[in-house]
């Protein structure tokens, strides 16, 4: 089932709390997926390059008695990297011994440089962005914000998920969002099957793209950046996923300063979207954005094949 | 292959008399009172109001506080603050007028068999899903499979609705004010499905009975539905259905579109009125 939720406020600076807007959303759709929670959410850009990676699984961490010496040569083997191509580490910071966020400052080949880094066996990199945050771990909203400390996150906007998983496993690189690497600052979370996926995932990859898990919805972050690389901007590249993907599928998109919602031909998913002059909320249910008012408000399904993209 | 005994199938459950359609007449007990009454439907007079205030209530408490207030016999409810939850206002049997003053999620007011509600706000996914009988007047806009296999009844949605509205319709009514998606009518069997706004895709696909009137544009028309000839009777059926409602198409009904199935099931179309009314 899965559950998708976004929030983009319009002309509100960096003063909404948009951690804590996010979580009462993704709280509210738990029961359409309770695997898995994830976080692509956008902050402030100072300048510097924000990656967030993880260098292990959380269930790795009971499972073999030498993966904390593992991690620690992984993490040191992280920090040799990015200071061999050259980039500066301001900033490190740790939920967990798996997963960690670094603040640089770099100016060269961004694909490199994650390929670089992800050649480390066991290190994926969730997210590179000047003002993305990718989070995702194992839990509720609750769980996930309080592990991350996403309660008091403010930004503009951001994307969520909340995962049921069917086709693949119930870990970390198979939650969402997905970064679409190699791009800074764009994201995609989903709900649906894609039945199209091996074709299409092995045509990307011939094109040089990389996949890092075996779940369907990172093809959609992969397309798009595949479309994006080629000079399509946000909304064309999602009008033409529409026609790319086949299946069932409702999904969001974000950017630096974009939201975007595509639905498949058949709508056999679901989303309401509430919007107003200044802000606009997205969730599979309307109980989840109903979380965030304690008014009435009025909402309205996107009609099947519908594509739409708001700018903060 | 050694043949089953009879006693020894209807040990594992296996009554062969259901396949064979005397199944009431099998299981009917007179001994059993709630044979002889409709299970879970009250006497309620609709001069005696209550409030419910259900801002912190789960769905099943919002539901049984209904039932509570049926069972004393009061029959005008009004649900404050439902806060789009799903699954409310289901399972009513009987009269009564019900009142929701904010949205409700999905699968809201399915399985009734009498009431007159007025929702406020919106409502998610299959609103009145296998309504039998009474109406459902929904102020704001619906989420997908409205209305799915209703049986009677009229489901009126003044906003614009999702897809598959009316998905299996077996009879009743379908008022949509705006627009619908599509698949609308999807395997329509009875009944009828007014739209005044635009329809999807699909309209009408696999339908084998039943009317569609579309007041905007149809995106395309669904294997087996083929557009019907409007007669003066269904102009002034629409005229005093819509007036009920205050609803009124863009460009009225006069100029309104008609669509019917172009196909019958063979099995269906060779049953006689009274035996198509068994099937369905």
């Amino acid at each position: 089932m899965c559950g998708i939720a976004g929030i983009i406020h319009r002309n509100a600076g960096k003063e909404v709390n948009i951690g804590e807007q996010m979580t009462s959303m993704l709280q509210a759709l738990k029961h359409r997926g309770p695997d898995s929670t994830g976080y692509a959410v956008y902050g402030e850009d100072n300048g510097n390059q924000v990656v967030r990676f993880k260098v292990a699984e959380g269930a790795d961490l009971e499972g073999s008695f030498d993966i904390h010496a593992a991690i620690e040569e992984r993490v040191a083997l992280v920090n040799k990297r990015l200071e061999e191509l050259g980039a500066k580490i301001l900033n490190k910071e740790s939920a967990n011994e798996y997963s960690h966020r670094y603040e640089i400052q770099f100016s060269g080949d961004m694909k490199k440089l994650a390929d670089f880094v992800e050649d480390i066996e066991g290190v994926e990199i969730l997210s590179i962005g000047n003002s993305l945050e990718l989070i995702k771990d194992l839990g509720d909203a609750a769980v996930v914000s309080k592990q991350y400390g996403l309660d008091n996150f403010n930004g503009t906007h951001g994307i969520g998920h909340t995962r049921m998983a069917t086709e693949s496993d119930v870990d970390i690189r198979s939650a969402h969002p997905y970064w679409a690497y190699p791009f800074s600052d764009v994201a995609v979370v989903h709900n649906g099957q894609l039945t199209n996926y091996w074709t299409n995932r092995r045509a990307l990859e011939l094109k040089g793209h990389r996949f890092s898990s075996n779940c369907d919805s990172e093809l959609i972050a992969v397309y798009i950046a595949d479309k994006m690389s080629q000079g399509s901007d946000l909304e064309s590249a999602m009008k033409d996923s529409v026609e790319y993907l086949d299946g069932v599928f409702t999904y969001l998109v974000a950017t630096k300063d974009q939201l975007g919602m595509a639905k498949d031909v058949m709508a056999a998913k679901p989303m309401v979207v509430y919007e107003s002059d200044d802000m606009i909320a997205l969730a599979s249910e309307e109980v989840a954005i109903r979380t965030l008012f304690d008014h009435r408000i009025e909402t309205f399904d996107p009609y099947h094949g519908e594509v739409k993209v708001w700018q903060n | 292959m050694a043949e089953l005994k009879k006693e020894k199938a209807q040990e594992m459950g296996l009554h062969d008399e259901q396949l064979k359609g005397r199944t009431q007449q099998r299981f009917f007990s007179i001994d059993e009172s709630e044979n002889l009454t409709y299970f879970h439907s009250h006497e309620v007079d609709t001069s005696k109001s209550a409030k419910i205030d259900a801002q912190d209530m789960t769905p099943r408490e919002i539901n049984r506080e209904i039932r509570a207030l049926m069972e004393k016999g009061i029959g005008d409810i009004t649900v404050d603050n439902p806060m789009s939850r799903h699954g409310v206002g289901v399972g009513i049997l009987n009269r009564l007028n019900l009142k929701f003053t904010d949205s409700l999620g999905y699968f809201g007011c399915g399985l009734i068999d009498g009431p007159n509600v007025h929702i406020e706000g919106r409502v998610g996914w299959s609103c009145a899903e296998n309504m039998m009988a009474g109406t459902v007047v929904i102020e704001g806009n619906a989420g997908s499979t409205f209305g799915a296999a209703i049986r009677g009844g009229d489901l009126v949605c003044k906003g614009d609705v999702g897809a598959r509205t009316g998905i299996d319709q077996k009879g009743g009514t379908i008022i949509v004010g705006g627009r619908t998606g599509a698949f609308s009518g999807f395997m329509m069997q009875r009944g009828r499905m007014i739209i005044c706004g635009d329809a999807g895709m699909n309209l009408g696909d696999s339908m084998y009975d039943g009317t569609i009137y579309v007041g905007g544009e149809v995106e395309e028309l669904g294997v087996d539905c083929v557009p019907g000839e409007m007669t003066e009777l269904d102009i002034r059926y629409l005229s005093e259905k819509l007036a009920i409602y205050g609803i009124k198409t863009p460009k009225g009904v006069e100029k309104m579109q008609k669509y019917v199935s172009g196909k019958m099931l063979w099995n269906y179309a060779s049953l006689e009125p009274n035996e198509k009314k068994l099937i369905l």
